[in-house]
């Protein structure tokens, strides 16, 4: 399946700088069309630069120490969470891994109830029980920040079941990393998901690393999307730095779990820019890779795509970031005020009906 | 009150709590159209339906996740394992997801769920299949283990761990299924998890035992009265919270105590509840606590050799004469 044909095509310059595998080798494509509401578009944009600047106090947090444990920085890969969670109604569920502040953001949970959890205070999402690896929100059915490689995608298969068992039209969105798909549990997962037409949509995040091992160097069969073939399940490839096309193609997969409740594997080439977590520093790789990945970067394509429609002026952009300085800085300010978990919580949910 | 087996039992819980509570399901391996591995299933396809029992792939790892993902999102589902042998396939989401769940939300999810089918010795079918995995479910806060050792036992329970809102490890004994009881038929009939049971009453020595080693500590007892040495046998049916409290009361009055178990020795549940008798009952010891396991070998095939390897009713004998002095 082929992405849908454009009616705009903008002004992006087809830039395909050589190296590297996925997003750069392949052709330039026009840009998304913008046939959208603007609050929509500039929610988009203000979600994903939020994220963005968010990442990046938590990098600052974690090296003031503030920030324990492992913490995976989401920077480079903002437009799939963002693009595949904008096309989402409020009720429907994210299940995904450990990669997760940007995608528990953009579901609806406050960026203070983030921080806070990052923080391990009581006032994070998961009360300081999950930390970075395990955010949640049942209010907002975001389903968690799972921390075993493909642990989430059986668990997410059986949400969607669950939302055809009790006849609701809610869908579920996985997601996952490439090295992921060569875990049983991927495989398992959609084998069930078909056999049983289950309405989830599993979002591999091909950033073509798991942890230091290139994707190269660990998947025989480099084709994330084809895999799903092999379960009769649609599937699409889909540009992960262009933040339209992850939004218009989810919206693709949604329809189709929706209204005929069916299962998709959108595969969406990306990139992260900084290591697999704070204690990696990258040495598998270039510089220049980097560098080459970040000139496609999705909140620049995505500005200009803007700039060039005429829907944000540079002016508003400097607004908006001003705006999302204080957000990110009311964050910090509400995780450093939110108290540490009381003694006693160390001992209570541990079981819904507890038996002494 | 009416004599049927512990597999009829089983049956008749899952068919009254099915009926009981539309959100409750089945799924497992072979559970549907061809009524159980062990006919445990027989008939629910046919008074349920496929929406609600449900035949699986060989896909353990993958089932079980989706039934704790079912969980989350509220239904109640119970995973059959043909046997707790293919578990270890989907340990990961049990351990990982359906104990932890709440723990690391901060409570905002149950897991209701309830993970069953045969465990422990059988016949002859050796080493992968023949093997008593209790101790690594205990290990885990956050998951509930049982094991019955009777049918109305085995009733009561399981309608309590489906009923229950927290992952449950349902462990019955493949040897058992054909065993008879009375149980009552009343469908409000429930055994509280975590609550224990004398299942003989004695004097002179506690002989701690579940699942299939409660008959064979029943019969070592029967034994042993024509000797002289009047034994309590204790079942504390639920693994994990075990009822320390009713052994410790016994042990208080026999001063004696036996362990019996299918399981290896290292690490296993005899020995955790062993442990707990040395620091909850030292004093009222008359002997060093004697444990009856199973061989620390993997399941052999050869009959001569298997029976070796499970405990008996001899050993049983051996080891209360020995804590008794005689």
């Amino acid at each position: 399946m082929s992405s849908q044909p454009t009616e705009r095509s903008n002004s992006r310059s087809k830039n395909s700088p050589a190296g590297g595998a996925g997003v750069l080798e392949r052709p330039a494509e026009p840009a998304a069309q913008l046939n959208e509401d603007r609050d929509i578009l500039v929610k988009i944009f203000h979600q994903m630069l939020l994220i963005r600047r968010f990442e990046e106090k938590c990098a600052e947090s974690y090296s003031l120490g503030k920030i324990g444990g492992f913490c995976h920085l989401y920077i480079g890969q903002e437009a799939v969470g963002v693009g595949a969670i904008s096309a989402l109604r409020a009720d429907d569920y994210v299940l995904t891994s450990y990669r997760e502040h940007g995608q528990a953001i953009a579901k609806g949970i406050s960026p203070e109830a983030v921080m806070a959890e990052l923080y391990g205070k009581a006032g994070g999402c998961s009360q300081g029980k999950g930390g970075s690896m395990h955010l949640f929100d049942a209010d907002v059915n975001f389903l968690g920040g799972h921390a075993i490689v493909g642990g989430q995608i059986p668990l997410a298969t059986g949400v969607a079941f669950a939302s055809k068992y009790k006849e609701t039209d809610q869908v579920t969105l996985c997601f996952f990393g490439e090295a992921a798909v060569n875990q049983g549990a991927f495989h398992e997962s959609l084998n069930m998901a078909q056999l049983w037409k289950l309405p989830c949509i599993y979002i591999c995040e091909n950033n073509m690393y798991g942890m230091g091992t290139s994707l190269q160097r660990a998947m025989s069969s480099q084709n994330v999307a084809a895999k799903a073939s092999a379960y009769e399940l649609a599937s699409e490839s889909v540009d992960g730095m262009d933040v339209l096309k992850m939004r218009e193609a989810t919206q693709r997969a949604i329809k189709r779990a929706r209204e005929e409740s069916l299962p998709t594997l959108l595969e969406a080439r990306t990139y992260r820019y900084m290591g697999h977590s704070m204690s990696d520093p990258g040495n598998y790789r270039t510089r220049a890779e980097i560098e080459k990945y970040q000139e496609r970067d999705p909140i620049k394509i995505f500005t200009k795509t803007l700039k060039d429609n005429g829907l944000l002026s540079d002016s508003e952009i400097a607004e908006i970031e001003a705006q999302i300085k204080e957000e990110v800085e009311k964050a910090v300010r509400f995780a450093d005020e939110s108290p540490l978990p009381d003694p006693k919580e160390l001992y209570t949910d541990v079981y819904a009906n507890p038996i002494n | 009150m009416a004599v049927m087996t512990m597999r009829d039992a089983l049956n008749l819980a899952l068919k009254e709590e099915l009926a009981r509570d539309s959100s409750v399901f089945l799924m497992g391996e072979e559970v549907a159209e061809y009524q159980g591995a062990y006919k445990v299933t027989r008939g629910l396809l046919e008074e349920f339906g496929p929406k609600r029992v449900i035949d699986t792939p060989i896909t353990e790892l993958g089932f079980a996740g989706l039934g704790v993902g079912a969980a989350m999102a509220g239904l109640r589902p119970i995973i059959e394992f043909m046997t707790f042998n293919f578990s270890i396939l989907a340990t990961d989401q049990i351990i990982n997801s359906a104990a932890k769940m709440r723990y690391m939300s901060g409570g905002q999810f149950k897991i209701p769920i309830v993970f069953r089918g045969p465990g422990g010795s059988a016949y002859q079918v050796s080493s992968q299949h023949s093997q008593a995995l209790e101790s690594w479910y205990a290990y885990f806060p956050g998951l509930k283990v049982v094991m019955p050792s009777t049918p109305a036992d085995a009733k009561g329970l399981l309608k309590s761990a489906i009923r229950d809102d927290d992952p449950v490890i349902f462990i019955e004994q493949e040897r058992m299924y054909g065993m008879k009881g009375e149980v009552p038929e009343d469908d409000d009939f429930t055994i509280p998890l975590g609550v224990g049971e004398v299942k003989r009453e004695g004097t002179d020595a506690t002989i701690i035992a579940r699942s299939v080693m409660v008959p064979t500590a029943l019969q070592a007892a029967e034994q042993l009265e024509k000797e002289g040495i009047s034994c309590e046998v204790i079942d504390p049916r639920t693994i994990r919270p075990l009822d320390i409290k009713l052994i410790i009361e016994s042990i208080k009055k026999t001063n004696r105590a036996v362990v019996a178990e299918e399981s290896h020795p290292f690490a296993s549940v005899g020995a955790e509840i062993s442990a707990q008798i040395a620091e909850q009952a030292f004093d009222y010891l008359d002997a060093p606590v004697k444990r009856v396991s199973g061989a620390d070998v993997p399941m052999p095939y050869a009959k001569n050799l298997e029976q070796l390897a499970i405990p008996d009713v001899a050993h049983i004998v051996a080891a209360v004469k020995e804590v008794s002095y005689v």
